[in-house]
């Protein structure tokens, strides 16, 4: 594997444990350590534990941090009153393509942070420092590359992380969904990309081994990026770079909750998401026969042709499942074909998400 | 894991086993489930129908990729695992225990231009 690749300050425990590494967005990264879907039974049933370092912290201090988030951002930070409080947002170009999709947290009134994806950070960064220049030239903006990130979930994350650092309970037992809090030097939010409860921590990078072989003492499995994509998926949640990118607007792509449009707020994109008519939405398959749907597969329904973004097998409801852009008119009960080798197999348009909290919610 | 020294090998990573009754006994090898990670679906050839050696008779796939699987002789499928496909994890187990399929072949010498363990073994050795 390439010496290029960068590594993460967990890099030796997934040697450790055994990894198999592959190359994410520039990252060398654990795939799985064993089994896949062992993995991802884990997370639904117990809980299990991600390195995530490879996405990036960026810190945003100065007085005028909310306003301008306000314009950079489609969601409105305005939401966030509570101080720990985190919103899901889209970061758009003037056009309304997406330029990546990320988290904030508000932290304190001149204190925001947000967490991007590995493989756009570079290109995050450089549009944030523009935008900095031109609209708020006294705003710090500060990468935090000195952070590492473990995501850890399932119905027992909590009480597992509880166990490994019981000095963190005080301050995080309390926490709702989407909001986090500093425990010493952790900073802990109840957020992730699983569709479970849980927790994603940022910490000094020299402090993450030992939390990572704590979590391994209190029964977290360790999980890697397959697991990663299948419990996100399963959870109806867009990947970045797959499901959407700056070619499409968030209204095309299931965002539209994230975008807020109700009053004259001007974000970037605004002006050219309101010019701009859907051309398709995002929409749930379910495969009804055998195979794997995959990325890129042709569809055709009764409204025209579309195209599958996201494809797996879903260990949950041991079925193949995908996202898929199809016309708008397309609606969940439908059935549709999807070309798998040359054969035109029925699948059907659900709502998704497809699993929550380790429960099936297809219809029937 | 070991390559098996009684079995012959494809350089698309399906292993060939000569029966007493004159029939080949298919599979993947341990290599090639490792390479594909967990199995999630079986299509195996249809019973009665004939292929030529390295024609596609057949997919495996895992929840990474789909691969195809080539005839590595020519003859006539005369059996296939039905229990893998309910069960593909059964290949990642114990790949050379879960063939996939058996045929009967045309041209039994054909057998003899496929890979042995060793030249197999330097396979993998120049993918890695």
């Amino acid at each position: 594997m390439s010496t290029l690749l960068r590594r993460t300050p967990l890099h030796d425990e997934h040697i450790r444990l055994g990894a198999r590494l592959t190359d994410f967005g520039g990252w060398e990264m654990p795939l799985h350590y064993g089994s896949q879907i062992e993995e991802h039974h884990r997370v639904r049933r117990a809980a299990g534990m991600f390195d995530v370092s490879h996405m990036l912290a960026i810190d945003l201090r100065g007085p005028p941090v909310r306003a301008f988030l306000r314009r950079l951002l489609a969601n409105d930070v305005a939401r966030l009153v509570l101080p720990g409080k985190a919103l899901y947002s889209c970061l758009l170009r003037e056009d309304g393509g997406i330029l990546d999709d990320l988290i904030v947290y508000f932290l304190t009134e001149d204190w925001f942070r947000l967490v991007v994806n590995a493989g756009t950070a570079e290109k995050d960064l450089a549009w944030i420092l523009a935008q900095r220049d031109r609209l708020a030239p006294q705003l710090q903006v500060q990468p935090r590359r000195d952070l590492a990130m473990i995501a850890v979930q399932g119905p027992e994350a909590r009480a597992s992380v509880w166990r490994a650092r019981p000095q963190t309970q005080g301050e995080t037992e309390n926490l709702a969904v989407f909001q986090g809090a500093h425990a010493g030097p952790l900073f802990v939010a109840r957020t992730g990309y699983t569709g479970e409860d849980g927790f994603e921590i940022a910490l000094p990078a020299g402090d993450a081994a030992a939390l990572w072989r704590d979590l391994l003492t209190a029964g977290v499995a360790p999980c890697g990026l397959g697991a990663r994509d299948t419990l996100r998926l399963e959870a109806g949640m867009n990947l970045y770079g797959q499901d959407m990118d700056e070619s499409v607007t968030p209204l095309e792509v299931g965002l539209a909750w994230t975008v807020v449009l109700k009053d004259a707020r001007e974000f970037i994109g605004r002006p050219g998401l309101e010019s701009r008519m859907p051309r398709f939405q995002l929409a749930g398959l379910v495969l009804r026969d055998k195979g794997v749907l995959r990325a890129h597969q042709k569809l055709r329904s009764p409204h025209g042709a579309g195209e599958i973004t996201s494809g797996t097998f879903s260990p949950t409801l041991g079925c193949s499942i995908a996202l898929a852009r199809v016309p708008l008119a397309c609606q969940p009960g439908e059935r549709v074909e999807v070309e798998i080798r040359d054969r035109w197999l029925p699948a059907e348009i659900v709502r998704y998400p497809f699993v929550r909290m380790g429960r099936s919610l297809l219809p029937g | 894991m070991t390559v098996p020294t009684e079995l012959k090998y494809t350089d698309s990573h399906e292993w060939a086993r000569l029966e007493p009754d004159g029939s080949v006994t298919v599979g993947i090898t341990h290599h090639a489930q490792d390479r594909l990670g967990d199995l999630v679906y079986v299509e195996n050839p249809a019973p009665g129908k004939s292929f030529r050696k390295g024609q596609e008779c057949g997919v495996v796939e895992s929840v990474k990729a789909a691969s195809d699987i080539y005839a590595p002789l020519s003859g006539e499928i005369t059996a296939v695992n039905d229990e893998l496909s309910a069960s593909p994890e059964k290949i990642n187990q114990d790949a050379y225990a879960a063939w996939m399929f058996k045929l009967k072949p045309s041209d039994p010498g054909e057998l003899d231009a496929l890979l042995d363990a060793a030249g197999y073994e330097r396979l993998i050795a120049s993918e890695e």
